[in-house]
């Protein structure tokens, strides 16, 4: 009896990920997902510029390279055009909170019924560790090299906090993916954002912090620490927005 | 049977739109080609289809380009200064093959310009579009009529060649009317789109839209290939007019709504007594440099007339080699050059 295999939505082209990055963890959540719902066949994805940029290479499902940015709008044109297929992008902090900001608030605004797996790591990676929109104040990157100076450089994005705000967000939940009680939660909030997409309820977004040793300077023990002392502080885990729980008054 | 309809240029475009089985429109709104986002934001939901305002012109490229990834027909529609903001999104699309129908309805440049007509886009819709090797098919109309056969083949020609075709027009065409039938064309043959990315439904293995390619001899080759169907491009899609050209001494070169003008005056010089004659470049690219260079061997000038300070007056120097003078005329910044200005210039040049 097999007990643990890999889902049938990931190929078979090994990740090209650095040891200890926690991409290879959210692109198996999300094809686990894909295989529960059983909507390979029906499922399109749109890979980011970013480290993520060859996401189009592991998932199973037909998948577009997206430019900077610019996944929410491909998605939104992939959704217009075929409303019933299931959508979404994965993208990083870059991507998602710095150059492609318009086209994620817009996503939310609109209710585009497509769903974001949002990969924030504090930092640049593709490109060797620079400051991205969620670097930590006071956090060493290539570009803050003397740590993130707010007067100079300003604040970080607090990005799940800012779309609940938008009354087309269905769901936004912040997840980690630092221990395995973290991972399986961030696996039933993708659950939960393909279910919101399945019943048209509108824009659905999974935040998961993640890690990046390489560019942080440290082993991937001491970055999953960090991540918990340091991130997690300044990015609280939770649901920020969930429509289909009714408010107690 | 057909009949015709008095129509503005801008919506003729959207109408001709429909008409090939475009139902999915993303804009943003600009003068002077507002009119096709308003004809589509009415038209679309009577026949099933999507008008979408898009929060810029950048997410208005990129809908289109996740739109024209699923295999559907889909297009939208600027001016000059949005043309640019799109300019990204137009490379990727290159690059990713996808089939797409732009609208440039130019106004004066540069910055923000102005907003009356202008053709000093020319060198941006057929050099440098996007960053990186590439074209795109460019389709310049000079009549409401044309505007409507031209839109329905530029969804015809980017399906075929697995490329955005762009409808070069400007502020005059876009708001003009004139009587347009849209029964008049006949639609090509359309390949099955087995590259789209709409859900593989089990059948098939994965489909990637994709532009990037890590390893440069990978790169080489995917732009040597797109490079090859453009040479059968320009061997079988090259469209042009000619007017009175076959004992023309003096031959005007002009296209879209500035042929009109150069006709009249080309009629005026004719009956003064000067052999003149017009070549209305259709497609900008491909341009018609083969039979321009043609022209060269039995006319004695050219003299281009443009609204711009002269961009495809280059392309005629380059297509007639040197053989023959070509000479420039043009006004810019919105200002049109009237019949007597063009004349003018025939009989200054025509000596």
């Amino acid at each position: 009896m097999v007990v643990f295999d890999k889902p049938k939505a990931l190929t078979d082209v090994p990740f090209h990920y650095c040891p200890g990055c926690t991409h290879g963890i959210v692109h198996r959540l999300v094809a686990e997902v894909i295989d529960e719902f059983g909507i390979e066949g029906k499922t399109v994805g749109i890979a980011p510029v970013g480290c993520s940029v060859f996401a189009y290479n592991y998932f199973n499902c037909d998948m577009i390279e997206a430019p900077h940015g610019r996944a929410p709008a491909v998605a939104t044109g992939v959704k217009r055009a075929m409303p019933d297929n299931f959508v979404f992008t994965y993208q990083g902090d870059g991507d998602l909170a710095a150059i492609g900001t318009a086209e994620t608030v817009h996503v939310g605004a609109r209710g585009e019924n497509i769903t974001i797996i949002f990969i924030n790591n504090a930092i640049y990676g593709m490109t060797g560790g620079q400051m991205a929109p969620t670097t930590l104040p006071g956090q060493y990157s290539t570009t803050s090299p003397y740590g993130r100076d707010l007067k100079l450089q300003g604040n970080p994005i607090r990005v799940c906090e800012m779309l609940a705000t938008l009354d087309g967000t269905a769901y936004a939940e912040r997840v980690a993916v630092d221990c395995v009680k973290n991972i399986n939660n961030a696996k039933k909030a993708i659950r939960k954002a393909f279910e919101v997409q399945k019943n048209k309820l509108g824009f659905s977004i999974v935040e998961v912090l993640s890690t990046c040793p390489t560019n942080w300077g440290k082993t991937p023990q001491e970055a999953l620490e960090w991540l918990r002392s340091d991130m997690m502080p300044f990015y609280p885990l939770g649901v920020y927005k969930d429509i289909t729980v009714k408010e107690d008054k | 049977m057909s009949k015709k309809i008095l129509m503005k240029g801008n919506e003729a475009i959207a109408e001709a739109a429909i008409k090939a089985g475009c139902r999915l429109f993303f804009g943003y709104p600009i003068t002077p080609q507002t009119e096709v986002a308003e004809t589509f934001a009415k038209r679309m939901p009577k026949v099933d289809g999507l008008c979408v305002q898009a929060e810029s012109e950048i997410a208005a490229i990129n809908m289109v380009l996740g739109a024209a990834s699923t295999g559907k027909r889909v297009m939208t529609s600027s001016s000059s200064p949005g043309i640019s903001l799109k300019s990204e999104g137009i490379s990727y699309i290159v690059g990713s093959d996808l089939p797409c129908v732009i609208v440039n309805v130019q106004r004066g440049g540069p910055g923000l310009g102005g907003i009356q007509p202008s053709q000093a886009d020319y060198y941006q819709a057929t050099r440098a579009l996007g960053h990186g090797d590439q074209h795109i098919l460019v389709l310049a109309p000079a009549s409401i009529q044309e505007i409507a056969d031209l839109t329905m083949e530029a969804f015809d020609l980017s399906d075929i060649y697995r490329m955005p075709a762009m409808i070069l027009a400007d502020g005059a065409l876009g708001q003009m009317m004139e009587p347009v039938d849209f029964e008049a064309r006949t639609p090509r043959e359309i390949p099955e789109k087995t590259w789209a990315a709409c859900g593989h439904d089990g059948k098939r293995k994965h489909n990637i839209v994709n532009s990037l390619y890590i390893e440069p001899d990978e790169l080489e080759r995917t732009v040597i290939e797109r490079f090859e169907k453009y040479k059968k491009i320009e061997k079988t899609e090259v469209k042009y007019e000619e007017y009175l050209t076959d004992d023309a001494d003096i031959v005007v070169v002009a296209f879209g709504i500035t042929a009109r003008i150069a006709k009249s005056a080309v009629n005026a010089a004719r009956k003064k007594g000067i052999k003149a004659g017009l070549f209305r470049p259709i497609t900008l690219w491909p341009f018609p440099s083969e039979r321009l260079n043609q022209l060269a061997d039995s006319t004695k000038k050219f003299l281009a007339v443009e609204l711009s300070m002269g961009q495809m007056v280059e392309d005629v120097k380059l297509a007639t080699q040197f053989k023959k003078p070509v000479e420039f005329f043009g006004r810019t910044g919105g200002m049109m050059p009237s019949v007597n200005e063009v004349l003018e210039n025939i009989e200054k040049y025509a000596e």
